[in-house]
């Protein structure tokens, strides 16, 4: 592990800028690293020639003291984003040999700031999943290992599990992510770095493959706050393309990281501490708030009475807009193909030999929701509930600048040894969920370890469209814990 | 009420109502900027939206929106102010996205009304259920290939609007009124071409029967049928169908059949079992649909006057009866054609020109009034010709057949012709000596009570004039000197 895949975000800009390294060398070490790392199985393609050439072009435009934001900074793209010329998958099989002759916004804009991209990052297969199993191309392993036991191989979380272990394992300085209920947190989470959702509408979801249009959101995957806030920068943007995408100016997101976080008030909401949950994370909270209050702010006890239904309201609103999203991978156009004697069979078998089990079970129950006779009762009803959650939050942010919670109820569980239960695994998504159905902002960093030394995450939520209080709460606890564990194995 | 039909355990009544498909008329898709031109070659007229490749999104055009707007303010209905687009799911080669992005619970146009102008001078009000957004579907061709079916997607994703009425009509005739009024209005407003044989409106017509004073019975849908001679025979024929099924005891079911042009019957397409569950909800791609008063206000402000106030405006001031001034103003551009003939002369005369001759050229000619074969202006001048007596009823028809074949004013053609009426006195009183002498046999005949001979002198003098005399004088005259 070199030097230079060691650097953060902010610092590689700096010794950019300065010539004392060039875009080509820190990129040639980002692939040396990615070669190195294949074992974890993060990226569905791999783009070196690319990498290079987009490094020589950055190195240009820094002579020419030209150099975009994120100038010769090596990134990885989840492959959920489509990449003119660059094969596109979602980790499904039906778009195993999918190229689009089109960018998405995001990383068009990544592009237009001089992000150098690696490659396309693996994914839950159309981003449906929290563990990075329901990849058509296999799962992507977490280069964290267990204390008590390092063969067992874990999962990176997801649905951006590619992402998270390529930013954690030092393949790439920073990945984009997409969050619908929680698949940038909570493999943040579960690899020790940090991932920001920012709010519905601050980033574009042009170009990129949707899951549930009303939650998608894109985002940055960094292994530090100030890494988050120059990526997101880069990102966010109104798109007329997009008419979900909110015409908001884009504030200074670094420059909001103050480090003075004295007087705010910070919601700690009852409802996120059920009876079941695991004195490990419990403590992990507990010092976060002590974190918090240590540098001025007040924690507030609140209530967000409706957080339990937000995960029952999730899988059905969820399901039922990709249930619609995912008709258009019918075999006619483009991807795969499986043929039938007549339209019906061609439909049937391209489906069934292009999806996955997750895939299929989403769109299933989201087909179901939405049928006549049984709209009103899940469908309208996850709406007006949906509605709700959203109120509870409006509510505590009368009182509160941002809320702070637990990204997730564990740490990285290990490959296989889940049940069969989908259910189980959808209660990874129990903290996140609430703030996707709410479309607000919310961000992990890691704060602590499991005794079984694995990274633990804390989430802070904001205001709709004040990821500037998100980011300064975030730099100042990400201070403050002082996280340094690095994955076994990635030297520092 | 005229219209029953007559079974075998008494008279029926038809219950007619209409759901058009008007394609908006407009450079550019309902949600993609791809052009909506007629007759493009296949596939050539698509976005990445329209093939709903991964990861695009529908942008509303705005411009479709003023175009439902405009057309619901036509139709006198109310404006929704917030409307919402949803997905209509199901899966069809031709639909790119597996879902048709339309509106359901909350369209943009409420309730309106639309007047029929029947034969017979009289009118019907029919009411207008809702008018909404929605995108076409591409098109499927079987008939390319042997075992594939060709798809284009041209037409995918171009903007419809569909106009449904309530169950209003009771006769064909009715039926027929309706689609004839709206698309006058449509095109009135710009914002349908009406184009049924290109398909740019389409018609589903829900039929049923019932007997006087009943509640209504099931419906049957009927599809394709893309003319109005063949929505006659259509409604006709399901109606028909309907009553004997009933008169032979059995039921009618609520189905959508389609209609068959060649055979001029129709069948069953899918039943209510077999109905597709579309799954609609909001698509949450797109926000709701938020007008402000002040953009409803702005195109109001642009409304041309619409046929049904042009037709009362022709009746004030030009004293038109109603059927009249309903031909006229069933497309602009002939009332347009009539007001510049009628402008300062005769409105009577004008009408009758217009309605008479002219047109009578136009269907001969296989011509469109936008090019017509004699301009207005010449019109109004011959209109002027007849006024001042310089032509005769009879040489004005003449000289307008000259008109037509030579495109020339009129004033040229009387002086080249020198078809000038006659109405000098002493020469048509010469003329008459001279018929007269030349028939004395005749003039005694006359004399002794054989009165019907008048006419033949009309016409020998007419003849001697070479027809240029005037009518009138040649009348007075001959009955003084005959007299």
């Amino acid at each position: 592990m070199s030097e230079l895949t060691n650097l953060t975000i902010a610092d590689a800009r700096a010794k950019l800028a300065k010539g004392e390294i060039s875009a080509v060398e820190l990129t040639e070490a980002h692939i040396l690293a990615m070669e190195a790392a294949r074992g974890l199985n993060a990226f569905v393609t791999e783009t070196p020639e690319l990498a290079l050439e987009r490094a020589r072009e950055a190195d240009a435009a820094q002579q020419k003291g030209e150099a975009g934001l994120l100038s010769g900074i090596p990134l990885g793209i989840k492959d959920l984003f489509a990449t003119e010329g660059v094969r596109t998958t979602a980790s499904s099989k039906i778009l195993e040999n999918f190229v689009p002759p089109y960018e998405s916004t995001i990383s068009a804009n990544l592009k237009k700031a001089g992000a150098v991209m690696l490659g396309k990052t693996s994914l839950d297969e159309f981003a449906m999943g929290s563990s990075n199993m329901t990849s058509a191309f296999g799962p992507v392993i977490s280069p964290w290992k267990r204390k008590s036991n390092s063969n067992a191989q874990l999962v990176p979380g997801g649905s951006s599990g590619g992402s998270a272990s390529a930013v954690s394992a030092r393949i790439a300085m920073g990945a984009t992510g997409t969050d619908t209920g929680g698949s940038i947190r909570q493999p943040a989470s579960f690899c020790g770095i940090v991932g920001f959702k920012p709010t519905y509408g601050r980033c574009s979801r042009w170009g990129t493959i949707a899951f549930a249009s009303s939650l998608d959101q894109a985002g940055p995957m960094t292994r530090t706050v100030k890494d988050a806030a120059l990526m997101l920068q880069a990102m966010a943007g109104h798109d007329p393309k997009d008419s979900t995408s909110a015409n908001i100016a884009v504030p200074d997101f670094a420059a909001a990281m103050t480090g003075d976080i004295r007087g705010l008030k910070i919601g700690i909401p009852k409802e996120y501490r059920p009876d079941g949950l695991s004195a490990e994370i419990s403590k992990l909270w507990d010092d976060g708030i002590e974190m918090l209050k240590a540098a001025g702010a007040t924690p507030v006890e609140i209530s967000l009475p409706h957080t339990k239904y937000a995960l029952a309201t999730y899988y059905i609103v969820a399901p039922a807009e990709c249930s619609s999203n995912l008709a258009r991978y019918d075999g006619v156009r483009y991807g795969m193909r499986v043929e039938g004697k007549t339209l019906d069979e061609l439909y049937a078998k391209t489906r069934a030999a292009g999806f996955g089990q997750e895939v299929r079970r989403r769109i299933l129950i989201g087909t179901y929701v939405l049928s006549a006779g049984y709209y009103d009762a899940y469908y309208t009803k996850a709406q007006k509930v949906r509605a709700l959650i959203a109120e509870d939050f409006r509510k505590a942010f009368e009182t509160v600048d941002a809320i702070l919670t637990p990204t997730a109820p564990s740490a990285a569980f290990g490959l296989g040894e889940t049940n069969d239960d989908p259910v189980a695994m959808w209660l990874n998504d129990v903290f996140t969920v609430p703030a996707s159905l709410a479309g607000l902002p919310g961000i992990s960093v890691p704060t602590g370890l499991s005794s079984e030394g694995l990274p633990l995450g804390l989430q802070l939520l904001g205001r709709p469209f004040d990821e500037e209080t998100v980011l300064k709460v975030a730099g100042v606890l990400e201070s403050a814990a002082g996280f340094k564990a690095t994955p076994n194995g990635v030297e520092i | 009420m005229g219209y029953v039909i007559q079974g075998e355990t008494g008279d029926w009544e038809l219950v007619i109502g209409l759901e058009v498909h008007a394609q908006v008329t407009s450079k550019s898709k309902l949600f993609s900027g791809a052009a909506t031109s007629f007759g493009a070659e296949p596939n050539t007229e698509v976005s990445l939206v329209d093939a709903a490749m991964p990861g695009m999104l529908p942008v509303i055009n705005e411009y479709c929106v003023e175009q439902a707007i405009r057309t619901g303010l036509g139709l006198k209905a109310q404006i929704n102010k917030t409307s919402v687009f949803a997905r209509k799911n199901y899966f069809y080669a031709d639909l790119p996205q597996g879902y048709q992005i339309s509106q359901y619970d909350q369209p943009i146009v409420g309730e309106g009304t639309i007047i029929l102008d029947m034969k017979d001078g009289s009118t019907r009000t029919i009411g207008i259920e809702r008018l909404h957004l929605e995108q076409d579907a591409g098109k499927s061709l079987h008939d390319q290939h042997p075992q594939k079916s060709f798809i284009d997607l041209n037409r995918a994703g171009t903007a419809l609007m569909e106009i449904v009425s309530k169950p209003d009509m009771r006769s064909p005739e009715e039926a027929a009124a309706y689609v004839t009024k709206l698309r006058s209005i449509l095109r009135y407003l710009g914002t349908c071409d009406g184009n049924m044989a290109e398909g740019s409106m389409r018609c589903d017509i829900n039929v049923s029967v019932r007997k006087a004073g009943e509640p209504y019975r099931t419906r049957a849908e009927i599809k394709n049928v893309n003319s109005i001679r063949f929505m006659f025979q259509a409604i006709e024929y399901e109606a028909r169908r309907q009553i004997d099924i009933y008169e032979e005891g059995g039921e009618v079911v609520q189905e959508t059949r389609l209609y068959d042009a060649t055979k001029g019957e129709t069948r069953s397409m899918r039943s209510k079992e077999n109905a597709h569950d579309y799954r609609y909800f909001p698509d949450p791609d797109l926000l709701p649909l938020v007008l402000s008063d002040e953009e409803i206000a702005s195109i109001k402000s642009t409304l041309p006057e619409l046929p049904d106030e042009k037709k009362e405006r022709f009746m004030r001031d030009y004293q038109l009866n109603a059927y009249d001034a309903g031909v006229l103003v069933a497309d602009q551009e002939s009332a347009h054609f009539f007001e510049s003939v009628a402008k300062g002369r005769d409105p009577k005369l004008a009408a009758n020109w217009v309605m008479g001759d002219f047109f009578g050229a136009l269907n001969r000619l296989g011509k469109e009034i936008s090019d017509p074969p004699v301009t207005a202006a010449n019109l109004g001048a011959l209109v002027d010709l007849i006024a001042d007596n310089t032509l005769s009823g009879r040489l004005a028809k003449e000289v307008f057949e000259l008109m037509v074949e030579t495109g020339k004013a009129p004033g040229d053609i009387v002086e080249e012709k020198g078809l000038r009426q006659v109405t000098d006195t002493g020469a048509i009183e010469a003329s008459i000596a001279e018929v007269l002498a030349a028939n004395p046999d005749k003039v005694a005949e006359y004399r002794s009570g054989k009165d019907k001979l008048f006419g033949f002198f009309v016409g020998q003098v007419m003849k001697a004039t070479a027809g240029k005399a005037n009518p009138a004088l040649v009348n007075e005259i001959l009955k003084k000197q005959l007299g």
